[in-house]
């Protein structure tokens, strides 16, 4: 049953993709969840009662913050390639993104298990140790969760798949490993830089 | 089975009934005083708003005779939304001012020299309260001197916890405040009126959180002189009941309550040093009597079920002998 | 399988292809925005009665002094479940249930955005009331640990610590209300992308009706606000399971944190939770009033506004904790700007009534309700807003008075004012209006007499939370009033259930239109056909049933 009435309506009526819409909210509600474990991080420094402190056992995590940086350049062109349907450089970029990521993992688990063993620094040491495995390993299941989904690409388009039929989604994908950089940024200078 | 034993104190001068708005304390008038003020200013917005309301329910409806016709569409009013607009703002710029000025005029008194220091810690159902400058420790009622007439001798209270969250609340005294662990908090109360009144702790910290009162005691200055000399001396030890002291000693209550010049020196428990100078036990639930101090030890947890002191299984006689030691405490 | 042919010779169950694995199978498996918005209500009303009667067995408790209904743990045990099913399985799923069910009716769409995510957010919200409720039968501990959670629907630390919450029912809290706020979450996201892409052609923005506007503000909020939540229980569960020292006071932990944590949430939530009787008053007082809704800019403005101040003012529920006075001050500024665009909204109802011709159909007799109500609940919230007042009366009685004034008097009111308005279009049956008075009038009452008498226990000093008191302390009249009254809505709900049950057996058949209304919903079948709409509508204003009923005087000549 139309409703409309002698006046005709707008010719144009475009309204934003939807995909685009809940990426964009699902990357708000998460940035609201990592601003209390940032909020929790700056709210303890140095209210630590025992050792181990920061100054003594961080290192800057050089390697894994450039390899993580950088793939977020090795995805815009993986995506660039796939747009212009140039297969052969999208899986290049694409695997060198994965790569990249698993390096930051690696570089963390390596990080942390010296931490762990060597300088004795647990979540229940004090609340550094609180603080910092929470903030930290929060954004790691991130990178964790991106990294599936990344995969999961790189293994369907090795086996045959049509990915580029699939461009709103890959873009999508991105826009979180970017937010998932982006929040990494936030992290090391908060970890790092602030908190020593 | 549950508060077998729970009594009306009614000694004389004891008020019972709390009121906010009957203070007896300067920040508890202060606080009665601005929330008059609110109460008035939203009961006459009530008045307007609900008189607007009714009036416009009964003239405004549909009458058996009416026809159908649509009342005239009315969409909005710029002016009318302004004011409705500015006008609370208004009201708000107004209560803004008198909050702001009660919260520094509470939050931001100094103590004067004279002010009595003592410190609250709540536990988990009962309260401990300390005079370092004293050398006093005592449970569940603070004493304090009278604050009234030419020379205020108002009382600063620091508050702590040894557990959870709990605060500390006699309305005719003052608002309430939190006392919470690894937080110093303060409050002050500067009573004009002498006698007993009574409070709640007033934040949920668990099983027995609803039998946690607090008792302030306000006695004029020579009074409380005497009972701060009475406090301070160590525990009366007396010769008739010796054997006794040696029964109680033997016992585990000892790893937890301490009576000043025995052995007994725990901490977890409350201070028994002038037991029989309290009028009430166990956080206020019972009025310090013979019957309720044996019926307290005997079973605690039939009295206040999920307390922290666990019933020691005493045989009858050995039960009489703490009793009898306890009951020379005074 | 799952349409219905309209109209039906026999009821769908009676013909001869009906399968009832099948039918079940429909339910279960289903992505309609339609069914699953029912499910959710369905949902949500049972936990509204298991909740209520819990808060039948506190009040018989509290009915006297001393008394022996329930000892202490149980009491506390009672007091959490009620608060925290109420919330968080009543309150959050009727937001999803009735945005669900609607927006997409209101504008003009088949269906949500998303509608496998809406399935998804169902069940994981189910999941997680069932595995809270659990608790009761898995949770083990010691003495006063054990069986459900006891400590408070806001849970403080370091009460939830290991420490002090032995055995694993704080653990239940956490996971149960964590899983459904993922639901929450999910069903958010739905609901603005929805808005935000789904819209039928003509519809703008600002000729979106009130109730979809409400509902995405609401949607918003939802967003941004439960994650502090969340991120509040992964750190007490990494405090409980990993040792962690987030709230461990003894390793240097701030109890404080938590209560930051919880109400940078909390405060947001209980907005969250009021503006679905905001949404549908906004929809039902125009209808029964015979006028468009006085001041449309400006109420969603207003709802704007309260959705970005209500950010902004969570301390106060803080006033008592030792803030420093700037603190005080500046939440106390921030709580009374809140209430601005709150007033203006009741003053807009207001007008909107006024000049009228109003019909006090059920659906309208809560909706007037509510605005007393809700306007004084208002007034006590302002009254609290002023810190001094706050330090005598929060965690009092009164503050207990205030949260039912705006949960049961405005949130329950304008919840069955939305289920008398809409459950025609739902079900294609119309409610008795016999019944529903019955059930109004005996709900005021109640409501009346079991919340005003505890402004005053307040007053008189009585601390909330106490599974007992002492006798002497000029508390039992008022406890013994507020009880009776408990027991008088007891009654009224038993009518409102009588009155649904009745209605989908016997109740008298609804047409499309019932109530002479003008927003889309109402221009398809009750109940509806699956695919909402035969063909895409166009809108032109605010009101297109009230443009097509008066094409010679539109409302797109005026707005």
């Amino acid at each position: 049953m139309a409703t409309s009435v002698t006046q005709p309506v707008e010719a144009e009526w475009k309204l934003p993709d939807r995909g685009t819409v809940g990426i964009i909210s699902l990357i708000l509600t998460e940035i609201s969840l990592f601003s209390i474990f940032v909020i929790a991080y700056l709210f303890y420094i140095g209210k630590s009662l025992t050792g181990p402190l920061p100054k003594d056992v961080l290192e800057f995590p050089v390697l894994a913050t450039i390899c993580l940086l950088s793939s977020s350049g090795t995805i815009v062109f993986a995506e660039h390639a796939l747009k212009h349907r140039k297969m052969g450089a999208f899986k290049l970029w694409w695997a060198a993104t994965v790569i990249l990521g698993l390096v930051f993992l690696y570089e963390t688990g390596v990080e942390w298990h010296d931490l762990i063993y060597d300088k004795h620094l647990t979540i229940a040491t004090n609340v550094f140790g609180t603080t910092f495995y929470s903030l930290v390993g929060l954004h790691a299941t991130h990178v964790v969760v991106g990294m599936t989904f990344l995969l999961i690409v790189l293994i369907v388009t090795m086996r045959g798949f049509p990915i580029h039929t699939q461009i709103r989604r890959v873009t999508f994908l991105s826009w979180y490993w970017h937010f998932v950089d982006a929040v990494w940024v936030v992290v090391f200078t908060v970890v790092y830089i602030v908190g020593r | 089975m549950v508060c077998a034993g729970v009594a009306l104190p009614d000694a004389p001068g004891a008020h019972r009934i709390e009121n906010i708005f009957r203070p007896l304390s300067t920040p508890a008038r202060e606080i009665s005083d601005v929330s008059i003020l609110a109460v008035i200013i939203c009961a006459v917005i009530f008045t307007v708003v609900a008189g607007l309301l009714t009036y416009a329910i009964i003239r405004y409806r549909r009458r058996p005779g009416d026809n159908d016709a649509e009342p005239p569409q009315v969409y909005g009013s710029n002016q009318i939304e302004a004011a409705w607009t500015v006008i609370p703002l208004l009201i708000v710029f107004v209560l803004i001012m008198v909050s702001a000025r009660v919260i520094a005029s509470v939050q931001n008194a100094k103590p004067p020299a004279n002010a009595l220091h003592a410190t609250v810690i709540g536990h988990q159902w009962w309260w401990e309260f300390r005079y370092p400058s004293l050398g006093i420790t005592t449970a569940d009622e603070l004493h304090v001197p009278l604050s009234g007439g030419a020379q205020p001798e108002p009382t600063f209270l620091k508050l702590e916890s040894a557990d959870v969250a709990h605060s500390f609340w006699v309305p005719r005294l003052n608002g309430k405040t939190d006392v919470i662990p690894n937080r110093a908090n303060e409050m002050w109360i500067d009573p004009h009126e002498a006698g007993d009144f009574i409070g709640n702790c007033a934040e949920y910290c668990g099983t027995q959180h609803a039998n946690m009162l607090i008792h302030v005691i306000v006695q004029p200055k020579p009074e409380f002189d005497q009972w701060v000399a009475e406090q301070r001396l160590p525990a009366v030890d007396n010769p008739a009941v010796a054997a006794d002291k040696q029964a109680f000693l033997s016992f585990s209550c000892v790893n937890c309550h301490t009576v000043r010049g025995t052995s007994a020196a725990g901490v977890f428990g409350p201070d028994l040093t002038h037991l029989m100078s309290r009028k009430y036990l166990a956080s206020g639930v019972l009025t310090n009597t013979p019957e309720n101090l044996r019926a307290w030890i005997k079973d605690p947890q039939a009295i206040k079920p999920g307390c922290l002191m666990p019933a020691m299984h005493l045989t009858d006689t050995e039960l009489d002998s703490v009793v009898a030691y306890l009951r020379t405490l005074k | 399988m799952a349409s219905i042919d309209y109209p039906l010779e026999k009821s769908r169950r009676r013909q001869r292809d009906f399968s009832l694995s099948e039918a079940l199978y429909s339910w279960v498996a289903t992505v309609d925005h339609k069914r699953l918005g029912l499910m959710y209500m369905a949902t949500a009303i049972i936990f509204f009665l298991i909740a209520g009667i819990m808060a039948m067995v506190i009040r018989a408790q509290l009915i006297v002094p001393e008394n022996h209904v329930v000892g202490p743990d149980t009491f506390n045990r009672l007091f959490t479940m009620h608060g925290t099913t109420m919330v968080f399985l009543v309150g959050m799923p009727i937001i999803a249930g009735m945005s669900n069910y609607l927006i997409p009716l209101m504008i003009g769409a088949r269906d949500m955005a998303f509608p496998r995510l809406n399935a998804f957010g169902y069940w994981i919200f189910l999941f997680g009331g069932i595995l809270l409720y659990f608790s009761y039968l898995g949770a083990n501990g010691l003495f006063g640990a054990g069986s459900a959670p006891d400590v408070g629907w806001f849970a403080y630390a370091p009460l939830t610590e290991r420490a002090f919450s032995r055995g694993t029912s704080t653990d239940y809290w956490i996971l149960g209300i964590l899983v459904s706020g993922v639901g929450s979450i999910v069903s958010a996201i739905n609901v603005i992308a929805t808005t935000f892409c789904m819209r039928c052609k003509g519809m703008k923005l600002s000729r979106m009706p009130l109730f979809v506007w409400v509902m995405v503000v609401d949607a918003w909020m939802v967003i941004l606000a439960l994650p502090p939540l969340s991120a509040g229980q992964i750190m007490l569960l990494f405090d409980r399971y990993l040792g962690a020292n987030f709230f461990n006071t003894q390793a240097g932990g701030s109890a404080v944190l938590w209560q930051h944590f919880f109400w940078i949430f909390g405060h947001p939530e209980v907005y969250i939770l009021i503006f679905p009787a905001f949404a549908t008053v906004s929809e039902v007082v125009p209808v029964f009033s015979r006028k468009p809704i006085f001041g449309r800019q400006a109420m969603v403005g207003a709802v704007v506004a309260i959705g970005f101040i209500s950010f902004g003012v969570w301390a106060h529920h803080m006033f008592a904790v030792g803030m420093a006075p700037i603190s005080n001050i500046f939440f106390a500024t921030a709580s009374f700007l809140v209430a601005v665009p709150t007033g203006v909204k009741i003053f807009n109802w207001l007008a909107t009534i006024w000049g009228g011709k109003i019909r006090f159909s059920t659906p309208m007799l809560f909706c007037i309700a509510f605005i007393f109500q809700f306007l004084i609940a208002g007034l006590t919230g302002v009254m609290l807003a002023v810190t001094p007042f706050d330090w005598q009366l929060t965690d009092s009685y009164f503050v207990v008075a205030h949260f039912h004034y705006t949960l049961t008097g405005s949130f329950l009111f304008g919840v069955f004012a939305a289920i008398y308005y809409w459950f025609p279009k739902a079900t294609g049956k119309m409610l008795s209006e016999t019944i529903g008075k019955w059930h109004f009038w005996l709900l005021v009452i109640g409501f009346h007499l079991t919340f005003d008498p505890q402004h005053i226990l307040g007053i008189l000093g009585m601390p909330r939370r106490v599974y007992t008191y002492a006798p002497g302390r000029g508390w039992e009249p008022w406890n013994m009033m507020s009880s009776i009254g408990a027991a008088i809505q007891f009654i009224a709900i038993a009518c409102f259930a009588w009155n649904v049950i009745r209605a989908l057996i016997k109740g008298e058949r609804a047409g499309d239109d019932p109530w002479d209304a003008w927003t889309l919903e109402w221009t398809t079948t009750s109940p509806p056909p699956e695919y909402n709409y035969e063909t895409d509508p166009e809108v032109r204003s605010s009101r297109p049933l009230w443009d097509l009923k008066h094409p010679d005087d539109p409302d797109w000549k005026y707005e």
